[in-house]
């Protein structure tokens, strides 16, 4: 009985894994505090792989990837990673995660690494990571990281899903290569070329931060 | 604030612990990349034969690579048309390693020039790759054509970084279809290759043997599938004249 009361105020005062500050980590970057529409990082790759779902599905598990263990990696590494040289830490470590990505769709998806091996390359100037590394990694324990990271990056992730979605649909009448326009009816649906073109891309985006922030209420400041 | 010292010593070990994970990876997934390297080029290689390219989609890579060594046999010659037999480094050549992209940036006479035969149920075909220069980067394919050596049995197109939805539409079946049956020789017997026309959705007698229809918006990535073609395969002619029976008919003396 003795040993019971004395540990039971332990296992209250240890948070539960997905407490409600830990749930915030994952919600707000889906919404609130979006990497892309809100605090407008990571544009670049939002507008260069959207063309199609297909890819875009790959890029979005490849930055999820490379957010959670960055994330993890250089929180574990916090205390030991010197002040002056933090950046080009985070660099490395981000780089070597990349190279790995690349590696293994070069090995096991040959396809898609050649339709999106320079894409994926470029994650490393993906502002989120970095700006995940320096906002949160760097001041937070490693279980914390990794839920801030797999939240940015399914923030990240259903933004470019969503602007692929439009613009594989108007751009060619297809969803996930599947002739979505001609099963629904539109057997002449003649496909939008501007869809295709990164111009389509800023003009989806520009329409998803428009509701987004009509329903939010955000305003820049 | 930490010393100089620790940050040296923190960076070296860092340096040195990705390091090794990079390279320890890459030796692990060489070979199947090499593998997966192979596949691909081997696809695009049979993806030229129409017939072929819809049997591709339903099979297993194992399947593929069987049916590759059943069908193909390959050979490399120089420009003069003399078949080479040792690379570079004195090895066998294999027609499937020789960089076609490599070759490009030597001149013509000093470029390697694989040949793919295919030969399956009596049909015949030759596969030549060719290589050239899109609008924004390399475009590349193998054409195949007739034992006549006029006609072109089919195309399969790649690129590195065409347009998506204009120029890239060269890798579409729709596109490369429009290859099909065309002639590499006009009426007088000239060689002209075949020419992706300006503008999309001309009529196909219009058109003629020797045209194609183009893409619209993509002007500057069909001229520079029509300047592959042309350059590319007259590379061949010396090959086919002198080691295709009856065949070739060269540039000059027809």
């Amino acid at each position: 009985m003795s040993t019971e009361t004395i540990e039971a105020p332990v296992a209250k005062e240890s948070e539960a894994l997905l407490s409600k500050r830990r749930k915030k980590f994952i919600t707000d970057p889906l919404n609130d505090d979006n990497p892309v529409t809100v605090q407008v990082l990571g544009i670049c790759s939002a507008l260069a792989v959207t063309t199609q779902m297909k890819p875009t599905m790959v890029m979005a598990m490849s930055v999820i990837f490379v957010l959670i263990f960055s994330n993890l990696i250089i929180s574990l590494m916090r205390n030991a990673i010197p002040g002056r040289v933090r950046i080009i830490v985070q660099l490395a470590v981000v780089a070597t995660l990349v190279t790995l990505v690349n590696e293994v769709l070069k090995a096991y998806a040959f396809d898609i690494y050649k339709q999106l091996s320079v894409f994926i390359g470029l994650i490393i100037t993906n502002c989120i990571v970095m700006g995940r590394l320096e906002a949160f990694a760097l001041g937070n324990k490693p279980y914390d990281s990794v839920l801030d990271g797999l939240g940015s990056g399914l923030g990240y992730s259903w933004i470019i899903l969503a602007v692929a979605f439009f613009r594989e649909l108007w751009g060619s009448g297809k969803v996930f290569g599947y002739d979505l326009m001609g099963a629904i009816g539109f057997e002449n649906f003649s496909a939008n070329g501007l869809m295709v073109s990164p111009v389509g891309a800023f003009i989806v985006l520009g329409f998803i931060i428009w509701v987004q922030r009509a329903k939010t209420g955000y305003v820049e400041h | 604030m930490q010393s100089n010292r620790y940050i040296i010593i923190f960076s070296l070990v860092l340096t040195a612990v990705l390091g090794g994970l990079l390279s320890g990876v890459s030796q692990v997934l060489g070979p199947t990349q090499k593998k997966a390297q192979d596949l691909d080029t081997k696809k695009q290689i049979l993806g030229a034969i129409p017939s072929e390219k819809e049997a591709l989609a339903d099979m297993e890579p194992e399947q593929i690579l069987a049916r590759y060594a059943e069908v193909i046999n390959s050979v490399v010659t120089d420009y003069q048309g003399n078949l080479v037999d040792t690379n570079e480094k004195g090895g066998p050549m294999v027609a499937e390693e020789v960089n076609v992209e490599k070759n490009y940036k030597k001149s013509v006479e000093d470029r390697m020039y694989p040949v793919f035969k295919y030969s399956a149920n009596g049909e015949e075909a030759y596969i030549l790759p060719v290589f050239g220069a899109g609008l924004w980067d390399a475009i590349w394919g193998f054409v195949a054509i007739n034992p006549d050596l006029k006609t072109v049995r089919g195309v399969s197109f790649d690129h590195k970084g065409e347009t998506p939805g204009l120029g890239a539409r060269i890798t579409s079946d729709e596109i490369q279809e429009r290859y099909q049956k065309k002639s590499l020789y006009d009426a007088n017997g000239e060689f002209v290759a075949i020419t992706m026309v300006k503008g999309e959705k001309t009529p196909e007698d219009r058109l003629g043997p020797t045209r194609v229809d183009g893409m619209a918006g993509a002007t500057l990535t069909a001229n520079g599938v029509n300047d592959m073609l042309l350059n590319y395969i007259s590379y061949y002619q010396k090959y086919f004249d002198k080691h295709v029976k009856g065949g070739a008919m060269s540039l000059n003396n027809q």
